[in-house]
């Protein structure tokens, strides 16, 4: 399916980017735009001037390398979790359980971690990333594995599987492997060979002053290399061609000859690897421990990154990055105006009902049908467990 | 763990849940998942307290709730049944709008970003003593709660006799099941589905009412996912009220035996999982099968 030239770098990025037409990119703008503006509006009802509010707001974000460094370090988790909704998307499922799942991938890394006291940097770095995918993975896979064998929908499960998942790591941290001597909730640090470098000596070696302190890690690479993979994996390999034939159409995948149910299990699998991949950021490059309920909703977070990048790998890049900018503004904006932070909560949730209205006005306009209110009707498996003919 | 104490506060942790799974139900019902409920939850119980600061009128308050409810509602219901955009998504979103717009508006008004001042609550309903003993009897039973958990408990009889025994709950049911059947008897398929959602919107705003007037002040995120407990109640309430409303006293019994286990042997994070791991059985269908309305997050 794929050409045996190598196609050019525009369309390279273009193919990254998902559809690439030019609708994919105008439409969640203008929803950005739009949201910017209903805050704005909300700014300048409570007396406060909305100009100097968004001065300030990316003033925060990008007055100097120091701040541009939070921005990525706050996009990083965003970008995880968001590829673990687009990824899972694309073969028609909704994880909604990305906040469990990077639970469960993060306990599981500082888990290994401590059994692991003298291992070699070499080797414990890898194993851990490693660890990470595979708790968040196989945490997701029970809810697919539910959907491929029972027809249970996945969303119900996966939010459920939150909940056990904030539990089960909050009883293990509290009563099994809480540092000793402590009170708070956390586990001993992890072994210093499993920590990620930070990225402010690097930068600075190439002249960027980026402070010693500033917690941009290691781990934003891996987030880029993440990217590239769900992008490599749902357009250049076998499984993402599946992946993808059975998110449009499973009935027509099935009788095509693809085990619709295998490919359900191993996209949810996929996916929450991707969300235990915050783990690299939250345990090996920044707290170097698990802490009980640490995560504040990035799960969540991450539904919204994926819709505003369109379930697109390089889309949820840039949507993460708005997010992260959004998010390093707000502790500015907190601090400089007397307009409260929370309004980037409520400017980030008018952007996302923007972009679900705008998507579907930009499909309905293209005149295939809302490929969103497909997905209910592409669900593969009715409740009987048998495969649904429609 | 069998005390009265703790079968008494069960019921109240139930209370929110109940009228948030009812308000779930109108609306899966008519075909619309809502996951907006623990956001409808939020801005009820904001709304509640912020009317009642205003006006020192718990009962104003209660009304404030439910409108709130119904206003978010209706965001939810214009996204999915006019724009028939991802319900899920909506819900999402509005779950988030709802989280930052309560905490914007308690800055707003009362200068926190955490909480608001303490209201008053609610009386208990009660027959004036003068009416003699009966009246003392029957103030045993009506102000033994605060009055939202009776209007729940009526609630749920109200809901069972709506969805069951009159046309509009026919048709909200065939709309869920079947909404080209219901268009082709010419019922409008928009308009029961904005019905569901609204109702949905009302009593999840009633139940945020609830919650936060049983606490006398609102607390940032204070609905601490009882939204989504309320939403795994109905699923294990098999999609009726009564079946609900049983889920709801469980998950409730749980939620009160965990708060007396805090600091105990039994770890209370067992205690709180179980609603979870028990909807994942349910679903599964070891308890007998869980169906939901066939044309359910299908938009029409």
């Amino acid at each position: 399916m794929s050409s045996p030239r190598i196609p050019g770098m525009a369309t390279r990025v273009r193919e990254i980017a998902g559809a690439g037409k030019i609708a994919d990119v105008v439409a969640p703008l203008v929803a950005v735009l739009a949201a910017f503006l209903v805050g704005g509006l909300v700014v300048a009802a409570i007396g406060e001037n909305p100009l100097t509010f968004y001065l300030t707001l990316f003033r925060g974000a990008f007055a100097n390398a120091d701040s541009i460094g939070l921005v990525l370090f706050n996009a990083t988790p965003l970008i995880f979790a968001g590829l673990a909704v687009a990824f899972a998307f694309r073969a028609g499922l909704f994880n909604i359980g990305g906040e469990g799942q990077l639970y469960i991938g993060s306990f599981v890394c500082t888990w290994v971690a401590l059994q692991m006291p003298g291992a070699p940097r070499v080797l414990l770095i890898p194993v851990l990333i490693l660890a990470s995918a595979a708790g968040g993975g196989l945490w997701a896979a029970i809810p697919g594995y539910l959907k491929a064998r029972f027809g249970v929908h996945e969303v119900i499960n996966t939010i459920m599987m939150n909940f056990i998942a904030v539990g089960l790591t909050s009883y293990l941290v509290v009563a099994v492997f809480k540092e000793a001597g402590q009170m708070t909730p956390q586990t001993a640090t992890i072994p210093i060979a499993g920590e990620l470098p930070r990225l402010a000596y690097f930068f600075q070696s190439l002249g960027v002053p980026l402070p010693a302190a500033n917690p941009l890690n290691a781990s934003f690479l891996i987030a880029l290399a993440a990217v590239w993979l769900a992008w490599f994996i749902l357009r250049r390999t076998t499984l993402g061609y599946e992946i993808r034939a059975v998110g449009h159409n499973a009935s027509a995948a099935e009788y095509a000859g693809i085990n619709v149910r295998r490919t359900l299990i191993l996209a949810m699998l996929l996916s929450g690897a991707f969300a235990g991949l915050v783990a690299t950021n939250e345990v090996m490059g920044f707290r170097h421990r698990f802490l009980d309920n640490f995560s504040s909703g990035i799960g969540f977070m991450g539904i919204a990154v994926a819709l505003l990048g369109r379930n697109s790998p390089l889309g949820v890049l840039f949507a993460a990055l708005l997010f992260g900018v959004l998010n390093t503004g707000a502790l500015e904006v907190d601090l400089f105006t007397n307009v409260p932070r929370e309004l980037i909560l409520v400017v980030q949730a008018v952007t996302i009902i923007l972009v679900v209205v705008g998507n579907e006005i930009v499909q309905r306009r293209r005149g295939r049908g809302a490929t969103l209110a497909h997905r209910s009707e592409a669900a593969p498996i009715d409740q009987d467990g048998s495969a649904e003919v429609s | 763990m069998f005390e009265l104490v703790v079968l008494d506060s069960a019921l109240r942790m139930a209370t929110p849940l109940i009228l948030a799974s009812l308000g779930g139900l109108f609306s899966e019902r008519s075909g619309v998942v809502n996951i907006a409920l623990e956001g409808i939850l939020l801005t009820g119980a904001f709304a509640s307290i912020l009317a009642t600061y205003y006006t020192g009128d718990p009962w104003v308050g209660v009304v404030a709730g439910i409108f709130a409810g119904m206003l978010v509602s209706l965001i939810h219901a214009a996204v999915t049944v006019i724009f028939k955009a991802d319900q899920i998504v909506s819900g999402v979103a509005i779950n988030l709008l709802a989280a930052g717009a309560t905490q914007f508006l308690t800055w707003i008004t009362w200068g926190s970003s955490s909480n608001s001042p303490p209201v008053v609550g609610m009386a208990r309903w009660s027959l004036p003593e003068s009416w003699g003993p009966v009246a003392r009897g029957v103030n045993v039973f009506i102000g033994h709660y605060p009055p939202l958990v009776y209007v729940a408990l009526v609630a749920v009889a109200v809901a069972h006799v709506v969805l069951w025994h009159t046309p509009f709950g026919l048709r909200l049911r065939a709309t869920g099941e079947h909404p080209a059947a219901v268009d082709a008897l010419g019922v409008s398929v928009r308009k029961m589905r904005f019905a569901g959602v609204l109702l949905s919107g009302a009593l999840a705003g009633l139940g945020g009412a609830f919650l936060a007037l049983n606490t006398h002040q609102f607390v940032k995120n204070m609905s601490a996912g009882r939204g989504y407990i309320a939403l795994a109640a109905m699923i294990f309430g098999k999609w009726n009220p009564v079946g609900a409303a049983l889920a709801c006293l469980l998950f409730g019994y749980a939620e009160a035996v965990q708060m007396g286990l805090q600091g105990q042997q039994v770890p209370s994070q067992f205690v709180q999982m179980i609603p979870y791991v028990l909807t994942m059985i349910a679903l599964v269908g070891v308890i007998g099968r869980a169906r939901p309305p066939a044309a359910l997050g299908k938009p029409y």
